[in-house]
């Protein structure tokens, strides 16, 4: 009657695979979150070739930026629905009266937001290389470390940012108000990482956009994993 | 000092010792409203609690101060002896207005979810509990697609399967037929002979009659009587 409860009564990454396997099967049936960041993200890309016409050389200056911006906009609405689902029936609080420890919730969240935003930037590839007619010109394997960084740098702070705004009556508007200054640094760093590579101006011999993407995830991951518990305690 | 009226604490303790919850000079405010005002008393175990009251009298307030989904804004409350709500979380069932299940998943899909979270040796089987609450297992449905009483039934398998030693039920009855409602108060009169603790929330006092052994009603946030469920029977 009177035994202590367990504070972790499964294993950590049991747990978050748990979490990850509900989200991904949530998402699996409703495809909220992957249809409609496509279909802002395919739009943002299309009107920004057909606005600006460029040419490849300028192509090649601004298909960076187009493709931070696009994957930026595109993930704000799916940010706010992975945690509207926990809120709309008051899951959130069964969650919150189980034993489990509660940053396996978290790092499953920003889990699934990744593969979703991932799946997003592979089908937009293709559209993105044939639109801004690109090749590039640097070291192109370098995208598949440049990308993977500055996408789990936006959703590790979206994921974050979502939950602590998860209560306001005005998150839709909240969390792009919060996000994007504090996302700044790492959309810099994206946004000239990407560019480096495809000009190949060679003006990033060492990679400190890319360094600097990775710190940028390893600090604000566990500042997020560090203050989770309370943001979802709050009232 | 709480910014609340200055009428008097409103403390029922029975003289029994050890608790299961205590609550002391609780009072919980929402900007200048007072939810709940100076509010005291123990909570027994292997009791059967139903709160009574006017909507706003503050039964809902006082279950999620008790589950520890809301902090009290004066007082202490101590469960189990000397744990917090936070320190007691596990072994607390809670049921809400809403069903607290994902619509996407189906019954079953969302049990089995839910029953990881829990010590693997704690939780029921999953069909065992929805069996409990008169559910099939193999329906696959999604909960989104339940009635209202189905998905109050699959809410209630879902605070059984945990075995919780203290059941809190915010209006359990509501959204069922009356064969449905006969059914959840004899599944409760069970879980209080096998000496779960059980607060529960109802507007339908008769209903809940057979299975209380205290009726508390609250008014205006303040605990207005206490009344032993044998001499309210009689």
């Amino acid at each position: 009657m009177m035994q202590p409860v367990s504070a972790q009564p499964r294993g950590w990454f049991e747990l978050v695979r748990t979490h990850l396997l509900k989200d991904l099967r949530i998402e699996w049936r409703s495809r909220e979150a992957i249809q409609s960041m496509l279909f802002f993200a395919l739009l943002v890309v299309v009107l920004f070739s057909m606005a600006f016409d460029p040419t490849a050389a300028a192509s090649r200056e601004i298909a960076g930026g187009v493709l931070c911006v696009a994957t930026l906009f595109a993930s704000v609405s799916a940010l706010n629905q992975a945690w509207t689902r926990e809120i709309r029936h008051e899951v959130l609080d069964a969650l919150r009266l189980t034993p489990a420890d509660r940053s396996a919730i978290f790092v499953a969240k920003v889990l699934a937001n990744f593969f979703f935003v991932t799946v997003v930037q592979i089908l937009l590839g293709p559209v993105f290389f044939i639109f801004y007619n690109l090749r590039p010109l640097g070291n192109g394997w370098l995208l598949l470390a440049v990308i993977p960084l500055g996408t789990w740098a936006l959703v590790a702070n979206g994921t974050f940012f979502a939950a602590l705004s998860i209560r306001s009556r005005n998150r839709e508007l909240l969390l792009p108000l919060i996000l994007f200054p504090i996302f700044l640094p790492a959309l810099l760093a994206m946004v000239l990482a990407v560019k480096t590579v495809l000009t190949g101006d060679g003006s990033d011999p060492h990679l400190l956009w890319l360094k600097m993407l990775a710190g940028y995830d390893i600090i604000f991951m566990t500042v997020s994993l560090l203050l989770f518990d309370t943001v979802l305690q709050a009232e | 000092m709480p910014p609340v009226d200055d009428r008097s604490t409103t403390s029922f303790r029975p003289a029994d010792a050890a608790p299961l919850a205590r609550l002391t000079d609780i009072s919980r405010l929402f900007g200048s409203f007072a939810a709940l005002r100076h509010l005291s008393f123990d909570f027994q175990p292997g009791k059967c609690y139903v709160l009574l009251g006017e909507n706003g009298a503050g039964k809902s307030t006082l279950l999620r101060i008790l589950a520890g989904l809301l902090p009290p804004s004066y007082g202490a409350i101590h469960l189990f002896g000397t744990l917090t709500p936070a320190e007691a979380c596990g072994r607390i069932g809670y049921m809400s207005h809403a069903p607290m299940l994902y619509d996407e998943l189906t019954g079953m899909e969302n049990l089995r979810y839910f029953a990881a979270l829990y010590p693997p040796h704690q939780a029921l089987a999953p069909e065992v509990a929805l069996r409990q609450v008169g559910l099939d297992p193999a329906l696959p449905r999604t909960v989104g697609k339940y009635s209202q009483g189905m998905r109050q039934r699959a809410s209630l398998a879902r605070v059984l399967m945990a075995q919780p030693e203290l059941l809190l039920l915010d209006e359990p009855f509501s959204n069922m037929d009356v064969t449905s409602a006969h059914q959840m108060v004899a599944l409760l009169a069970g879980l209080r002979t096998a000496e779960r603790t059980i607060v529960l929330t109802t507007h339908q006092r008769e209903l809940a009659l057979p299975i209380a052994d205290h009726l508390l009603t609250l008014r205006e946030g303040s605990l207005d009587s206490v009344i032993d469920g044998g001499a309210a029977r009689a």
